[in-house]
Formats: structure tokens, sequence, C-alpha cells
């Protein structure tokens, strides 16, 4: 028998071990999509079609946002995808270490490439360089695996649970806090926070334009900025 | 506001395809493609660029309030940043977020 599972078996415990921590983060994540899709009007099973099809927390919830504020379809489309780049980031990145595995193996893998799954792969394939392609799959799927049962489970909890929260309790406002916990700490260098200013002071100067439009203009603006300092860092940092 | 049906059923089945092809990319067809080094210094940017201009409007305008800027959301915007910037973590900031937009809305009530 050429079967590769008893090799890689431990790789997929590691994996499972290693994504507890992330599973804290992600309940109450999961569970605030789900009550604030009830409170945009949306029935339990579309909260679960929107969390299982694209299966990408912070675009659902710009979509989320924007739809509730009526904005045009191809704005809403744009918006998500453009939250959505970095995964092309992670693709590259984990193309050298996964691009061996069969094409169908890649196809499932790409559905769960999240930012959990993707940190936490990385950082296992630069800690032991020896991991053979079949240990490297099976990690991943090993870490993948809790967050996903997670961040479904949570998501139907959530909507449960917003057909019962009254409306004074000012969820309005549990988007805009949740996308700023999500950015304040990705604030690292000058970089990132000229790209964040650039963010901000490009929508509020563009406010008039169609709605997200303006938001796309300046975020393009944003990640140039970014760019830009962090190439003017580089030179300042290089002998 | 209500999201319309129509609307929510473009936007899922389009994002729901569209995020696939970009986690697919380059492990499903580009393999060894080399990304230029601007375009992927650029998508490290992706979501600090986006998301602080998403949130901006509705944390001076709320919707909630008629657009009138509220102190207890933009306290509350506030802390939030002031927390996860300080503890690099998403969760204590969400909660201190929430605890200051409910603290300083039963002050003022």
């Amino acid at each position: 028998m050429n079967d590769p599972t008893p090799v890689a078996t431990p790789a997929f415990l590691r994996g499972l071990r290693q994504s507890v921590p992330f599973l804290v983060v992600m309940m109450p994540f999961g569970m605030l999509f789900g009550v604030l899709g009830t409170e945009a009007g949306l029935t339990m099973f579309e909260v679960v079609a929107f969390s299982l099809t694209v299966f990408a927390g912070a675009s659902q919830f710009a979509a989320l946002q924007m739809m509730q504020d009526q904005a045009p379809v191809w704005a809403i489309f744009a918006t998500a995808m453009a939250v959505n780049l970095r995964l092309l980031m992670y693709s590259v990145a984990l193309t050298p270490h996964l691009g061996a595995a069969p094409l169908g193996t890649r196809a499932v893998i790409a559905y769960f490439l999240v930012d959990q799954s993707f940190a936490q792969s990385i950082a296992e394939y630069t800690r032991r360089p020896e991991m053979t392609m079949p240990e490297k799959t099976a990690f991943f799927f090993g870490a993948v695996l809790p967050v996903t049962v997670m961040w479904f489970a949570t998501s139907v909890a959530g909507a449960g649970m917003g057909q019962i929260i009254p409306p004074e309790y000012a969820l309005d406002f549990a988007l805009p806090i949740t996308f700023l916990a999500m950015v304040a700490p990705m604030l690292r260098s000058r970089a990132e926070l000229a790209a964040a200013v650039v963010s901000v002071a490009g929508t509020l100067a563009l406010i008039r334009l169609p709605y997200g439009t303006g938001l796309l203009v300046a975020a393009g603006l944003a990640m140039a900025a970014g760019v830009l300092v962090e190439n003017m860092t580089d030179r300042k940092a290089a002998p | 506001m209500m999201v319309d049906k129509t609307v929510l059923w473009t936007v899922i089945p389009a994002m729901a395809v569209g995020t696939y092809l970009i986690r697919f990319s380059f492990l499903g067809f580009l393999g060894a493609t080399p990304l230029p080094g601007w375009l992927r210094r650029a998508l490290r940017y992706t979501a600090v660029a986006v998301l602080p201009g998403l949130v901006a409007p509705a944390v001076l305008w709320p919707a909630a309030t008629g657009g009138e800027p509220d102190p207890a959301r933009l306290m509350a915007a506030l802390a939030t940043l002031v927390v996860g910037f300080a503890t690099r973590s998403m969760l204590p900031a969400i909660f201190a977020g929430a605890a200051t937009l409910y603290a300083v809305q039963a002050l003022l009530a």
C-alpha cells in the first residue's frame, strides 16, 4: 500500500493543536457576522450560504455594511475584492510549498486559504524546512479544520441570537468597531500608518462621489502611499 | 436599513467566485510565475488601505443618529484604535470599543 496518511498524521495533529489560539479569536467574529447579518435582514440560510461560499470574514462584513448603505452592486463587489486581494499574496507565498500537490488537492487548499491557515502554515514551514509536501499539506488541513468548523458554527449561532437582540444596543456600531479592531494591530510601521491615514482622508475628501467610488480611489492612493513610505524608510535604513 | 434580496443574491455568488479565483490563482494555474516586486509590496497594504476608509464615514456621521456626529461613537472608535494599537490584538480592542460606547451612552442619557 502506498498510503501517505501514516507519515502525514503527526503533521495533521500538529496543525490541529496549533490552531487552538485562533479558535478563541474566531468565535466572537463568526458570532458577530451572524448577529449583524440577521439585523440586516438576512435569513439564517442566507447567513450560512454567505459564510460557506465566500469564507472571507472581512469582505463579508464590508459587503454587509455597503449593502445596508444601498451601494451599487459593482462597488460592493469591487470593495470586497479589494479587501480580499491579500489572499493573492497568500496564494503566491504558499505556491513554493504546496504547488507540487495534485491539482484536486490544490483546488481544495485554495478554498480553505484564510488568514489563520496561511499565518499558521507559513510559520510552520519556515520553522521546519525539512517537511515533505504531503506533510505540509496535512499540516495545512489540520490547521484550518477547527477554524472552519468554528466559523460556520458561530455564524449559525450568531444568526440565531441576532433575531432576539433588541435595537437599542447600538449594533450599527459593531461593524465599525470590528474593522477598527482589525486594523489597529496592523499599524506596525510608518508605511502602514501612512496607508491608513490616506485611506481615511481620501474617502472623506471624495465623499461626494457616487457611493463606493471614493473609497476605491482612496484605497488605491493608500496602497501607493504605503509602498512609497516603505521605500523611503528602506533607503534611510540602508547603509 | 434592510438589505435588498436581489442585491444580496447577486453579491454572494459574485464574491464567492471572485474570492475563490483570487485564492486559486497562483496555487492553481500561475504556479511559478513570479509577481513583480512592486505589486507584492502593494498587496501587503490592501487591508490597511481599504478598512479605515470604509469605516470613517460611519464613525463621523453615523446613520443611527441621522448623520450627526455622536460623542459615544467617536469615543468608542478612539478607544478601539488605542487599545488595538497598544495590545496588538483584536479582541481587547473590540471589548474596549463596546464598553466605551455603552458607558458614554449611559453617561449622556
